[in-house]
């Protein structure tokens, strides 16, 4: 007893308290961590497919094609109440779920199957997993590769053929990927400019003859080099609907995959572990660096990850200064009293405001009625189509930033506050103004107090999806906010978010079962930006801090 | 405040430093307690004897009243800092003797509190007049204070500083300025090997004497020196004294200091205040050495203060 009560005065028992809440964090954050980035990460990983033969519940045998997607135990009673039968001694059976693919032709991708109907699992070499663009994934034995619908090759060799034909149909994709993108996309914005040009002479009853010869002029330029264009397309087309591909399915079913639509062959069983490696880090890739496919069930997220960047930046720009010197005012210029106390806490308690409530008030200043009044003042010609008087980019980061603001305020004039007056007082004796004092000594010195409240809204800023449903974000983006047609910087265009994408991947879908590892995968991924954005931020903050490194002499 | 026997073994201490194991033990010793007063003699330097009424003057002081709110921090100070000498304020803390030396340049504008009756004439103008612009002032009249204050910046830089407020970006001209100021301030042959490096990377000596140099780059008329050598070693105390002796050819310099020792050692000049009030204001000799006023003489005897 004595002894229990010397343990608690000593403190050790706090001790313990502390480190139990510290571990505890620990484990949290890491746990999190960990289990994103392994359902996530491991989605790339080509899985080996299995075939195997099922009885199910109506006694009606199927053989199975696919991946093993997950397995769990389940209570054998729930599955006696759906009509299995299951022999008396069993407490609990296993049940897989088999992501079978050819949902074209199946109906669903998935088949869950009770173990107990299954028989052994083999492994034969020859399956083949395709990716297509559309219809998901199709498992099945490759039977022949045709040309214009004649075979060309089958059996043993008919692997390589495939493999030829299909880097040469890759080739053909990305050349009409690129004319249709880039050059005839280039082309429609040159139109699109035109048409915004004539219409601009025509309000301001300036378009004359000559200049509307110009314009048809020009325009005719362009369509001549659309349709040359549009021929080539048209070749383009026919060469890549030469090639296709039969596959037998699990149903012993003999179907036709025409090559334009495969992403990728692959024969996971036959790979070792190195192919597997190198095939896991091309998916990687794919997945950071391609465009979405399916509803963005497939591909890849770049133009997220690029949209979340860049909204940030732009926040991250606009915020500094505005923060910088609204702080500047309330720490050097304003004459402290009741009024600066009651500015000072209101705007800390801005930080806490929901952030739908700044989506809301974006949409309603920032869209409604700044942007539509910019289009009625700038971009007449447009109208009744509106440039800034929709959701874009530009209000998706002024919203952002109107929301790490008070951020960025408290955290400037914290590091304001923190300059000794010494310094002030040596610049001022020596003849600087006020304002050359702040400019060449305090607000440089502030700087790291700066970065930290920077890194912060950062941190806030990247993570925040509510708000920028209603100012920007769009499920789908035709064309990033940053690209080859002049001026380069579209800050009116619609962008994509990761934040949001996760969203919209997770539960509006079409396939949610099938995008859950996505979902991870995103998730996985917009901690990373985050991580590296604030890990850049605060590689300068240090860099400052060493810089300016009087505070603490 | 002072005793004897304190005046001695600072004196010795910097005889290690200036002087030879020989001449050391010429040194004179003071023998006698004394009564009143600090024996100039055993300060080790020669005073021209000067008087105040043939000097031109470069400030002078009238009626000057300076309030904190309510409380009263100056009180009708009147006084003349000759030019190219060393003006002393000595006095117990909170006598007001650093707020005088504010005036000067008018570094008490930034206390919103403070209210100034009075005028402060330089080359027969009211530096308190509406019209004055306080920069300008700031640059004629420099400052350094108690605590060595550099900015961040490299060592060349904090000598430019006053120079680039000036507009002054012309590379050469630059050099050559931060050059000569920090010859001036005795700590060129220190540093001219690392005037890239941080200013913070000094000592608190180097500190003070490169803000010195920071003051005298732009080549004011008045050098104010707000305790200069009360945050510094021995060593570094006699430099910057050393430093001020050499100065004065040039500037007019104005000191306030709480070590009485240095106030007899550098000054021409030395007033003596107390409560807000110039209590006296003579010839350092004479001061030192047959104070007029009673206060004057227990301050400078260590009976108060």
């Amino acid at each position: 007893m004595q002894n229990l009560k010397n343990w608690f005065k000593s403190g050790s028992p706090w001790i313990w308290l502390n480190a139990a809440a510290v571990s505890t964090s620990l484990i949290m954050v890491f746990g999190l961590l960990s289990l994103i980035a392994v359902r996530g990460m491991g989605f790339f990983w080509p899985a080996d497919i299995v075939e195997t033969d099922y009885t199910d519940k109506y006694a009606q045998q199927v053989r199975l094609i696919g991946e093993i997607w997950e397995s769990e135990s389940v209570s054998a009673n729930q599955l006696r109440e759906n009509g299995y039968s299951i022999p008396e001694e069993l407490d609990e059976v296993t049940r897989y779920l088999i992501k079978t693919g050819n949902r074209d032709l199946l109906g669903a991708d998935f088949k869950v199957a009770v173990a107990l109907g299954l028989t052994e699992f083999r492994f034969p070499e020859e399956l083949m997993k395709v990716e297509r663009r559309e219809w998901g994934n199709l498992y099945g034995r490759l039977v022949s590769v045709k040309e214009n619908g004649s075979v060309v090759a089958q059996g043993p060799g008919a692997w390589d053929e495939l493999r030829a034909r299909l880097e040469r149909v890759l080739l053909i994709h990305d050349e009409i990927g690129r004319i249709e993108k880039k050059d005839i996309g280039s082309i429609n914005y040159s139109l699109e400019k035109l048409r915004l040009t004539e219409r601009r002479y025509e309000l301001d009853d300036a378009l004359t003859a000559q200049r509307e010869a110009e314009l048809a002029d020009k325009r005719k330029q362009l369509q001549a080099e659309y349709e040359e264009l549009q021929a080539r397309l048209v070749t383009l087309y026919q060469d890549i609907a030469r090639d296709s591909l039969s596959a037998q399915i699990q149903d012993d079913r003999v179907v036709d995959v025409p090559l334009s639509k495969v992403v990728e062959v692959t024969l996971p069983n036959a790979m070792s572990v190195t192919q597997k490696l190198a095939t896991y880090l091309r998916n990687l890739w794919t997945f950071v660096s391609d465009e979405p496919r399916e509803a963005n069930t497939e591909g890849g997220i770049f133009p997220a990850i690029f949209g979340t960047v860049m909204m940030v930046l732009i926040m991250a720009i606009m915020v500094t200064p505005l923060g910088v010197v609204a702080a500047v005012y309330l720490r050097e210029y304003a004459r402290q009293g009741p009024l600066i106390r009651l500015i000072r806490i209101a705007v800390n308690n801005l930080a806490g405001v929901p952030s739908i409530v700044y989506g809301v008030f974006g949409l309603g200043f920032f869209v409604y009625f700044l942007g539509s009044n910019i289009d009625q003042a700038l971009y007449p010609e447009a109208l009744p189509a509106p440039t800034f008087g929709t959701p874009g980019i530009m209000w998706a980061s002024l919203t952002l930033a109107i929301l790490t603001l008070p951020v960025v305020i408290v955290a400037t004039e914290e590091g304001l506050s923190r300059i000794p007056s010494s310094i002030r007082e040596g610049s001022l004796a020596l003849g600087a103004t006020k304002f050359e004092t702040l400019w060449r000594t305090i607000i440089p010195m502030a700087s790291p107090a700066i970065m930290t409240g920077l890194i912060l809204a950062i941190a806030r800023a990247a993570g925040e999806v509510a708000p920028l449903m209603l100012v920007g974000v769009v499920k789908l983006a035709p064309s990033l906010p940053l690209d080859g047609n002049a001026p380069f910087l579209h800050l009116d265009r619609k962008f994509m978010h990761l934040g949001f994408h996760i969203y919209d991947v997770g539960f509006q879908s079409p396939n949610v079962e099938a995008a859950r590892p996505l979902v991870y995968a995103t998730s996985f991924l917009l901690v990373l930006v985050i991580v590296s954005l604030n890990l850049t931020a605060i590689g300068i903050r240090n860099h400052l801090r060493e810089k300016y490194r009087a505070l603490e002499s | 405040m002072l005793q004897p026997q304190d005046a001695k073994e600072l004196d010795d201490s910097q005889s290690d430093q200036s002087m030879s194991e020989d001449t050391r033990a010429e040194q004179p010793t003071p023998e006698e307690p004394r009564t009143h007063g600090v024996d100039i003699s055993t300060l080790g330097r020669e005073n021209k004897q000067r008087n105040i009424d043939e000097e031109t003057i470069a400030l002078e002081v009238k009626d000057l009243n300076l309030f904190y709110g309510e409380s009263q921090a100056l009180k009708s100070i009147n006084m003349k800092i000759a030019r190219n000498s060393v003006t002393a304020f000595i006095g117990p803390s909170g006598c007001g003797k650093s707020t005088l030396l504010r005036c000067f340049n008018r570094m008490n504008d930034l206390v919103d509190s403070a209210r100034i009756e009075g005028s402060i004439t330089m080359d027969d103008g009211d530096i308190y007049q509406k019209s004055v612009n306080v920069a300008e002032l700031r640059r004629r009249v420099g400052m350094v204070f108690q605590k060595p204050n550099p900015f961040p910046k490299s060592i060349f830089e904090n000598v430019a500083y006053g120079l680039r407020l000036l507009g002054i970006n012309d590379r050469r001209r630059l050099e050559e300025t931060v050059e000569k100021a920090l010859k001036g301030a005795a700590l060129w042959e220190e540093v001219r090997d690392r005037l890239n490096e941080n200013a913070l990377g000094l000592s608190g000596g180097q500190q003070q004497r490169l803000v010195i140099a920071r003051a005298i780059a732009i080549e004011p008329e008045v050098l104010l020196l707000d305790e200069p050598a009360s945050a510094l070693d021995p060593i570094s105390t006699l430099k910057i004294e050393e430093l001020i002796y050499e100065l004065k050819d040039e500037y007019t310099i104005v000191i306030v200091t709480h070590n009485m020792q240095q106030a007899a050692r550098v000054s021409d000049f030395t007033a003596f205040m107390y409560m807000g009030e110039l209590i006296e204001f003579d010839e350092t000799n004479a001061l030192f050495t047959n104070p007029k006023m009673k206060r004057t003489e227990d301050y400078i005897t260590g009976r108060y203060g």
